[in-house]
């Protein structure tokens, strides 16, 4: 049976990586604060003189044959994986017999959400050289990922997160903590990835948002609910290959435009009209260009979209602990029988994550030359179509059919990224509250194996029944600041806490239950009155500011467009709907200053804990610490945990 | 986590205090921790760096490439030397300290 398995996965990895074509890979991130601040930024600029402008028009029926493909073979696995699951091991941890390679592809993918693929593309295409930040920060996160929690967490760890903070802990606290924590986390970032799934799948192939959201929620529930585990880190793995070799083809055909010099695409860059004027008008906002001032030189200089230093540093930070605490990250290192893989692992998915971002710069900046930052702005305001853009019109270039199949492809992969992404999300929030909850603190970890599996399946269910039902409902609202926060309270709240009972004898039960409620508390206070959320009184002086330039112009000029005069009428309406609304916190303006609270919620979140573990600490607890380290640091006993 | 039952009560404090243990453990805090502090800094050194002395950035070293996508670039290649040094380091020293110490503890050497 278990050789079978291996030969089975064998085959897999085979199948998969020849779809890889190449051995390099993906990876991704918390995107949608990405797309919010285009959004912000570019929202209140005038229309750019555009070219002509393009539409991503897949073919539908080469699209749609490359999804049924995708989802056969995906559903395939499922039966598969279906077969294999009958112990809780199995589903939450794919009975630990995944390789350090196989789960290094299954965590890049997991970082590789739809939004960092085509977000961080479309970014770059659009602010030049600071889109390249967040795929800078996705590279570092891993550092922290590698060398703080890898291997202790292989070492101590079962299923879930809660498992490693109760090892010396008292059980029934801190798992209830820590599962509140992680089902929010899961759920927050699960919202973000759903919404902005069903809102590409609406843009990408035309069905309507509600259809999108509840079709990726159903292959969800189909893969995670049957498959577990095994399932979810395969879809992971495929998805993974196909989106790097997307990628790697994508990255070919731009490169070849230029030559494959990178000194022609960035002279190309500094050269190109359209980014100049781009970048006078619309980024800088300079009606009239400075005489020698080379505008085209600047998209390749930092500035153009983070003006706040501190609120970069904020995110950067954030993020780069954040990972670090993010449960479907930790969960993937129960999937491998031993430290030894588990650090392979973060190696290699930090290899395929640095090669995949080194070609999305260069993507980015390839698109802004090719595309021009003003089609992909008429065509998405978040960039996110630059990517598919650029295939259709490159595709093109070789032959009509090329630039459908090339764009159909890279429709087929967004879509599996995002149902990957999803799925890994639900399986996380299903072991908080079906293994630390359900089984551990009301069952008292006496159930049985089929009871425990039965509780992960229903479990799931419910959780993506939710999501679905929140996704769907949130078509209109801005998901954005989710993500932000979600970095943020796995950052100020789980890495404290995971940290510092790893590394630290006093820390205590009380103390990492007051960290991962002071930690959520303060990065959800502060994220509800920084300026994330809608201050109507700015709105309503935004739309006066706009009232009275255009009445002044109305007065000069005598008369207005017709489409002045409707922005006119619309801009009184919005002021007096505005003019003495408050936020949602009551407030005229933010308290906070910045969009990403982790500069403050951080130091709170590890002082929190210094502080409680010093005024509360448990005797027991620090007498069981020598067993922990040694266990943690050797890896001795870890066979007891994956049971070979 | 499930308790292993039934097993011999092993001493972990006198395990904690084996040398070999706390070589093992100083080397790897060392390691561990000092590389990590050393990234995060690099990291916030050139979030900071990018707002304010982005003049810098402006350089430029190679035809049009500047120095700051020469720093991106560098950031990248910066993780993946991380990554690679800390893998040929585990697999040289800790990897090494950590199976002696297995070996002596399934021996029964390190058991009351």
């Amino acid at each position: 049976m278990k050789k079978r398995s291996v030969i089975l996965a064998l085959v897999l990895a085979l199948l998969t990586s020849s779809l890889a074509l190449m051995p390099t890979q993906v990876l991704a991130g918390p995107d949608s604060h990405v797309v919010q601040a285009l959004v912000a930024q570019t929202g209140t600029s005038s229309a750019p003189q555009q070219k002509a402008p393009v539409k991503v028009e897949a073919d539908k029926r080469i699209t749609i044959t490359m999804f049924c493909i995708f989802i056969a073979i995906t559903l395939g696995i499922v039966y598969w994986a279906a077969k294999r699951t009958t112990t809780s091991r199995d589903y939450y941890a794919a009975s630990g017999i995944i390789t350090g390679t196989q789960n290094g592809w299954a965590m890049a993918g997991d970082f590789m959400s739809a939004a960092s693929f085509l977000g961080v593309t479309g970014l770059i295409s659009l602010f030049g050289w600071d889109g390249m930040m967040y795929a800078i920060g996705t590279s570092f996160a891993y550092i922290t990922v590698l060398l703080i929690v890898a291997e202790p967490c292989r070492n101590i760890g079962k299923y879930t997160v809660g498992d490693i903070l109760s090892f010396r802990a008292s059980p029934v606290p801190v798992r209830a903590t820590m599962a509140f924590a992680a089902v929010l986390l899961s759920i927050m970032y699960l919202v973000v990835q759903m919404v902005g799934g069903g809102k590409l799948m609406e843009l990408l192939i035309g069905i309507p948002y509600s259809w999108a959201v509840t079709g990726v929620g159903v292959l969800m529930i189909i893969y995670v609910v049957f498959g577990g585990m095994i399932a979810t880190t395969w879809v992971q793995i495929i998805k993974a290959g196909l989106l790097m070799s997307g990628v790697i083809v994508l990255f070919a055909l731009m490169a070849a435009r230029f030559d494959f010099n990178p000194l022609r695409l960035f002279s190309a860059v500094v050269s190109s009209e359209q980014i100049q004027s781009w970048v006078q008008l619309i980024l800088l906002k300079e009606p009239v260009a400075k005489p020698g001032f080379e505008y085209g030189r600047r998209f390749l200089e930092p500035a153009l979209l983070q003006k706040n230093v501190w609120d970069q540093v904020s995110l950067g930070i954030a993020f780069l602990l954040g990972t670090a605490g993010m449960p479907h990250i930790l969960m993937r290192f129960f999937t491998v029988p031993d430290a030894r893989a588990a650090r392979k692992s973060v190696v290699v998915a930090m290899i395929i994550i640095g090669a995949f971002f080194v070609m999305v710069t260069m993507l980015g900046l390839g698109a802004a030359v090719i595309v021009t930052p003003q089609a992909i702005f008429a065509v998405d305001k978040g960039g996110n179509m630059a990517n598919l853009l650029m295939a259709q019109l490159l595709g093109a270039g070789i032959s009509p059919i090329v630039g459908d199949v090339l764009l159909a492809f890279l429709c087929a992969v967004a879509f599996a990224t995002i149902l990957a992404v999803v799925s890994g999300l639900v399986l996380a929030s299903a072991g908080a509250i079906a293994h630390d909850i359900w089984v551990s603190i009301i069952r008292g970890g006496k159930a049985q194996q089929r009871e425990q599996v039965m509780a992960a399946r229903i479990t799931s269910f419910v959780v993506a029944i939710v999501a679905i039902l929140i996704g769907v409902a949130s078509e209109t609202v801005n998901v954005a600041h989710l993500a932000t926060l979600a970095f943020a309270i796995a950052s100020s709240g789980v890495v404290p806490a995971v940290v510092f009972s790893l590394f630290w004898r006093r820390m205590s039960t009380t103390a990492i239950c007051a960290v991962l409620l002071i930690g959520t508390l303060v990065s959800l206070g502060l994220v509800l009155v920084s300026p994330n959320m809608t201050y109507p009184r700015i709105v309503a002086e935004g739309a006066k500011t706009q009232i009275s330039s255009l009445e002044k112009k109305q007065v000069d000029d005598q008369t207005l467009t017709e489409k002045e005069q409707v922005d006119l009428e619309k801009a009184k309406k919005t002021y007096e709907a505005n003019k003495n609304g408050k936020s949602i916190m009551g407030l005229d303006s933010p308290l906070f200053p910045l969009r990403n609270p982790g500069i403050v919620s951080i130091p709170i979140g590890f002082l929190a804990a210094l502080i409680f573990a010093l005024l509360f600490p448990n005797k027991r607890e620090e007498e069981r610490f020598d067993e922990m380290y040694v266990r943690q640091t050797t890896g001795i006993g870890v066979s007891e945990l994956v049971g070979s | 986590m499930d308790r292993p039952v039934g097993r011999k009560q092993t001493d972990w404090a006198q395990v904690a205090m084996n040398p070999r243990f706390v070589e093992l453990h100083r080397r790897k805090v060392k390691f561990l921790f000092g590389w990590w502090i050393a990234s995060t800094v690099i990291y916030v050194v050139f979030l900071v760096c990018a707002s304010l002395v982005s003049r810098l950035f402006a350089w430029r070293v190679m035809g049009d490439i500047n120095f700051g996508y020469l720093c991106v670039l560098s950031l990248f290649v910066y993780c993946w030397i991380v990554a690679g040094y800390y893998a040929s380091w585990a697999n040289r020293v800790s990897d090494k300290i950590t199976t002696e110490l297995v070996e002596g503890f399934k021996k029964g050497g390190i058991e009351k």
